[in-house]
């Protein structure tokens, strides 16, 4: 049977070595299997905390850390790692190999896998997110966003079940930024993966299907897009821009021209817009 | 980067010595250096130096890309040229300029240190020429592989040149980037007294040295998160197999390490 939580976070706290505040202070939620979850939250907030300890990187001073009913600790670690997949925020601090292909090839060779099935799944997962003609490209050859989808390669070919993108758009300029989302959602619809965004670009969060924000080390809110940004004073004052899209609506709101139901995306925005007339 | 100084670069190439196992050259170019040191006469040097033109051919790079690329390296031979002329008192006299008699001893001695020099540049600059860094490295991990017995960390020492490797172009971007900036804050590399230039030095230094910690940190906490856990049962992608062109190879350098050592004399 699947487990109904993927990942499960029980009552976590954690406290940064040399440091008085609490990173987090007694964070519980859950991450189902398939589902992709932002977490945000402004600089400080604990965001970032979060994805490292979700796959070992950090231990929690206090309450538990479930990955598919497994707790995290010294004999699991591995098999976490294996399992939870992780692209960081700077594009050249994450490449390891001195080409493409062997930057994919590291984390396979440092889960053993044969070398017979490493060719396969390197050209399976570069093709995953169109880079399978830069196979031999150096890193310093690449864009960011071409370095960030290797990234993603990399953690594709080790076969995970979920992955963590911790402001892994935040260094990449709006192109790059388009083609790393699209990129995880093409990823999505090929195969059965969970993901974590974690970001303070609220543009990000549309994607989700649930979107957890954190304010100083707690779960301030969870809910869908939608019941977040209806949020809008509240997010401002936690220090969260709400996307342009959601403004305007606002604004339009107060102005006396009420949409019919709040829009999300620029398309939403624009049928809500041309349709305004007739639905009224 | 100086592009007139060849020593170190790749350049791509499909030629038979681009193709040999990177730990076969490697192994017969270390042979080669020490043989240098063991000719004596005009047969043994033909014969070594018929080997190296022989190779450089092979590589079908252009000679004169390669010698262009020797320019630092002439500068060293001929000043070891000269030094030989002026020190060594053996033979006859030749000539005599301004009271300072040159020996027939000291030309012989010259053009063969010369000679020597020559050689020894000229095959490893042609290993590096036709091998990729990576391949070095691979040849290097898998030559020291017995010397894990003795503890010692080859598989971290090939991990730790490969990220060296990795990270010479991202580093030289940022020194780029850093002195440019400093430039723009007023601090001047290229003028001034040497010692004012060296001070100069210092703005550009310090922050490459902290962005280089920063990276090495997150780079540690990547890899880690990627499941790096020392050497122990990692498997390798990349394999270096001895193929049949490497075995002809090493014959006909067996061969012609016999024909110099019977030409000695």
């Amino acid at each position: 049977m699947e487990p109904r939580h993927y990942i499960e976070f029980q009552d976590v706290s954690f406290q940064y070595p040399n440091s008085e505040d609490w990173a987090l202070k007694g964070v519980s939620f859950h991450i189902k299997p398939n589902e992709w979850v932002a977490i945000i939250g402004h600089n400080g907030s604990g965001k970032s905390t979060i994805a490292k300890l979700m796959n070992g990187l950090l231990s929690p001073q206090q309450g538990t850390i479930h990955v598919q009913e497994l707790p995290i600790n010294q004999e699991t670690i591995w098999d976490v790692r294996k399992k939870v997949g992780m692209v960081f925020q700077n594009p050249d601090n994450q490449f390891v190999g001195t080409t493409v292909i062997d930057d994919v090839a590291f984390g396979l060779e440092n889960h053993g896998i044969p070398r017979e099935d490493m060719q396969k799944r390197i050209s399976y997962s570069l093709k995953a997110v169109n880079m399978e003609e830069y196979v031999n490209h150096e890193p310093h050859n690449l864009s960011g966003g071409q370095k960030q989808r290797v990234a993603i390669a990399s953690v594709l070919a080790v076969e995970p079940e979920l992955i963590i993108l911790d402001e892994a758009t935040a260094m990449l300029d709006p192109k790059g930024r388009n083609s790393i989302m699209n990129t995880v959602h093409q990823v999505r619809q090929d195969r059965d993966v969970s993901v974590v965004t974690i970001t303070h670009d609220l543009n990000e969060v549309l994607f989700a299907d649930r979107v957890i924000v954190m304010n100083e080390g707690n779960v301030w809110f969870e809910g869908t897009p939608r019941e977040v940004f209806q949020k809008h004073d509240e997010l401002q004052a936690i220090g969260l821009d709400t996307p342009f899209v959601t403004q305007l609506s606002r604004h339009l709101n107060k102005l006396g021209i009420s949409l019919h139901k709040e829009p999300l995306t620029h398309k939403d925005l624009m049928d809500e817009l041309w349709t305004l007339h007739s639905t009224r | 980067m100086s592009n007139s100084v060849i020593i170190g670069q790749y350049v791509p190439g499909h030629s038979p010595i681009h193709r040999l196992d990177p730990r076969m050259k490697i192994a017969i170019i270390f042979i080669f250096v020490i043989v240098i040191f063991l000719a004596n006469n005009w047969v043994s040097y033909s014969i070594l130096t018929a080997f190296a033109l022989l190779s450089t051919i092979s590589t079908r790079i252009a000679p004169s890309f390669i010698l262009k690329g020797l320019k630092p390296v002439w500068f060293l031979i001929i000043f070891t040229f000269i030094l030989h002329l002026v020190v060594t008192k053996e033979g006859d006299v030749l000539i005599s300029v301004l009271n300072f008699d040159i020996y027939s001893g000291a030309i012989w001695k010259g053009l063969e240190i010369s000679l020597r020099f020559f050689l020894l540049i000229l095959m490893t600059s042609l290993l590096t020429l036709t091998t990729t860094p990576i391949s070095i490295t691979d040849a290097i991990e898998s030559l020291f592989h017995p010397l894990n017995k003795i503890r010692f960390p080859v598989h971290e020492l090939a991990l730790m040149m490969s990220i060296s490797l990795r990270f010479i172009p991202t580093l030289m971007q940022e020194t780029d980037k850093i002195s440019k900036a400093q430039a723009s804050r007023g601090v001047d590399f290229r003028t001034g007294p040497i010692k004012e230039r060296i001070k100069a030095v210092v703005p550009l230094l310090v922050p490459l040295f902290v962005s280089a910690f920063k990276r090495a940190e997150e780079l540690a906490m990547a890899m880690e998160a990627r499941g790096y856990n020392g050497g122990e049962g990692r498997t390798k992608f990349r394999e270096l197999k001895l193929k049949k062109a490497d075995l002809f190879v090493l014959i006909f350098f067996i061969l012609v390490l016999i024909g110099f050592w019977i030409s000695r004399s």
